[in-house]
């Protein structure tokens, strides 16, 4: 700590060319912090999976729906807890830019699969009650200003009406929550029964099955069993994990991850060069100083050691400031899109990964100029000044 | 007879430039007893700078044993010869040297930031340099705002603050008017004279010479005495 101030005004030499290196880091942690709370969106489901549940959808497609007899028989396959199912809806409200997750489901064995959403027991048994109920997570329910005894009006895209219409009303019975922070709650849930007497087609199906193994049972195996169980059907199934489930869900949208990568590599790398040349620049113009050091008593590696940690607090003072407005914004894009792209949300992983690429990117950067300096003759560096 | 500080015995240091080798102290002798204030004059390239690196632990000889204090520094590795620098000698250059980020008291500091003294510690004996060399009052400044001067006596309390007992100074004085090298000349006497400091003095001028207790000229790798006029 006694040779921060010296460190300090070392950095701040020349104050334009350090305040564009910093504001050069600044920009790339900021971008940092934005697409990993947008990747951690992408890959949410995945990371809140219960390794417990199952998901059984048809073996061609999601898209492809799977008979409502198959209930009895996935319920009936040893190491199955217990069994629910739930469709893709896919409307949207009011405009189409408003999309979010609307199944038609089962309200109790539903809410029983996903112990992790908390509804109050009165709106939960009033949404049992009304046919036309549904219940909203707390996400959509902020999101769109919804409160309990509202009526709202969903446009279908695929379901249209016995009747040919394509908008169904719901009156909202509840508002759930999630135990999870992480877990999205941008959901909304209505009864099955409703839908299946509603709905102009496909009558008798649903889109997927949910499961629970019970406690001791191999989740693999049971899959293997129910996938068996309906091999050589006209429905066959396929059976997997939560996450698989929605890792392959997430695959429509691409390789998110990939692209996140690629982009943050880019960045990453010209930042690398940026601050490299900084630190380069700023070694040449003082051999004559750190000689003067070394002279004083200063050990080689003392002098390298003031060098790296120059470069590691022009990263440090670039990147928190990036991070740290990355997470102010990154609170608001979380309301503004909830709705269609819920779970935008910077992790403490993502946080910790960050001031770790802070220090190695510091570290890389200064790395060459520090050893450039470690290694100064103090005679030949005297001799030219 | 008197205690002797430094000592250099059968000291050659040679250099090679290229195919070439070029002995710049041959079989050097030289015993400098503490408190003495020695002047070193002789023309370019005599190697006066080359015998003060040698003193400082700044070079090692290519033969022959360097001591100082009682420490043979010829045989001490890189990182030994820093601390032992930190703590035994100071060091004042013609251009002064000063890190011109920091103010004139973060300058006379720097050598304490090796010690394991406090910050209030270090701030006071910083206080106490600056005073000795009369420049209590500019240490807010930093060296830009100093005169050529002025940024001498700092690098002198920058010297001082660890209370070394060998200052070696190469030409102190060259980048100064008359008048002022003369004030940093007394200056150098007084440190030697009421402060006990043993002074080692490169200088091209002879009126400098004149301030050292005695003379040696350095000529062709070797030293010869001559008595101060």
């Amino acid at each position: 700590m006694k040779y921060f101030r010296l460190i300090w005004k070392n950095a701040w030499r020349k104050k334009i060319r350090t305040s564009l290196t910093i504001l050069s880091v600044f920009v790339a942690f900021l971008l940092f912090a934005l697409l990993s709370a947008i990747g951690y969106a992408f890959r949410g489901g995945v990371d809140v999976a219960d390794a417990q549940r199952l998901i059984v959808i048809h073996k061609v497609s999601l898209i492809n729906p799977l008979p409502m007899s198959y209930l009895n028989r996935i319920a009936s396959v040893e190491g199955v807890q217990s069994v629910t199912y739930a469709s893709w809806f896919g409307g949207f409200y009011q405009e189409p830019r408003n999309q979010f997750g609307q199944f038609p489901v089962d309200p109790q064995a539903y809410v029983d699969m996903y112990p992790e959403f908390n509804i109050p027991d009165e709106q939960l048994e009033a949404f049992k009650r009304n046919r036309t109920g549904a219940i909203v997570g707390q996400e959509l329910a902020t999101t769109y200003g919804w409160q309990v005894g509202d009526r709202i009006p969903i446009q279908a895209t695929i379901w249209t009406k016995a009747d040919g219409g394509r908008t169904w009303e719901f009156d909202l019975e509840g508002i759930f929550s999630s135990d999870d922070p992480r877990g999205s709650t941008a959901l909304l849930l209505f009864q099955h029964d409703y839908f299946e007497e509603t709905r102009a087609f496909a009558k008798g199906t649903v889109g997927w099955y949910i499961l629970r193994v019970a406690s001791g049972a191999d989740p693999i195996q049971v899959a293997n069993a129910i996938d068996l169980q309906f091999a050589n059907s006209p429905n066959e199934t396929k059976t997997s994990t939560e996450a698989a489930f929605a890792q392959s869900f997430m695959k429509q949208y691409g390789n998110i991850a990939l692209i996140v990568t690629m982009i943050l590599g880019a960045v990453f790398f010209t930042l690398l060069l940026v601050s490299g040349n900084t630190m380069s620049q700023s070694v040449r113009e003082r051999i004559s100083e750190l000689a003067v050091l070394k002279t004083l008593g200063f050990s080689d590696l003392s002098v390298l050691g003031i060098v790296l940690s120059e470069s590691i607090l022009i990263m440090l003072m670039g990147g928190l400031l990036g991070l740290g407005l990355g997470w102010v914004l990154i609170q608001g894009i979380a309301q503004q899109m909830a709705a269609f792209l819920p779970g935008v949300f910077l992790s403490t992983t993502a946080i910790a990964g960050a001031v770790a690429m802070m220090l190695a990117a510091g570290v890389l950067a200064g790395i060459f100029p520090a050893l450039k300096a470690m290694r100064l003759s103090i005679i030949d560096a005297l001799a030219r000044a | 007879m008197s205690e002797i500080l430094a000592r250099l015995d059968g000291v050659s240091r040679v250099y090679q430039k290229g195919k070439e080798r070029v002995e710049v102290l041959h079989e050097l002798n030289v015993e400098i007893p503490k408190g003495d204030f020695i002047a070193i004059m002789g023309p370019s390239g005599s190697g006066k700078t080359t015998l003060l690196n040698l003193l400082g632990g700044l070079d090692k000889p290519t033969a022959g044993t360097v001591t100082v204090g009682g420490a043979e520094l010829s045989s001490m590795s890189n990182s030994q010869l820093s601390a032992w620098r930190s703590t035994h000698v100071g060091f004042i250059f013609q251009f002064y040297n000063l890190l011109p980020v920091l103010t004139a008291h973060r300058n006379v500091e720097l050598p304490l930031l090796l010690t394991s003294f406090s910050a209030k510690e270090r701030a006071r004996r910083a206080a106490i340099a600056l005073d000795i060399v009369g420049l209590a009052d500019r240490a807010k400044h930093y060296p830009r705002e100093l005169s050529g001067g002025q940024e001498q006596r700092v690098a002198i309390a920058r010297a001082i603050v660890s209370d070394p007992s060998l200052l070696l100074c190469d030409e102190p004085t060259g980048d100064l008017d008359r008048v002022t090298a003369d004030e940093i000349l007394r200056l150098l006497q007084v440190l030697n004279r009421e402060h006990g400091k043993t002074i080692v003095m490169v200088t091209h001028d002879a009126v400098a010479a004149e301030f050292a207790n005695r003379t040696l000229h350095c000529d062709k790798g070797t030293l010869e005495a001559k008595e101060a006029a």
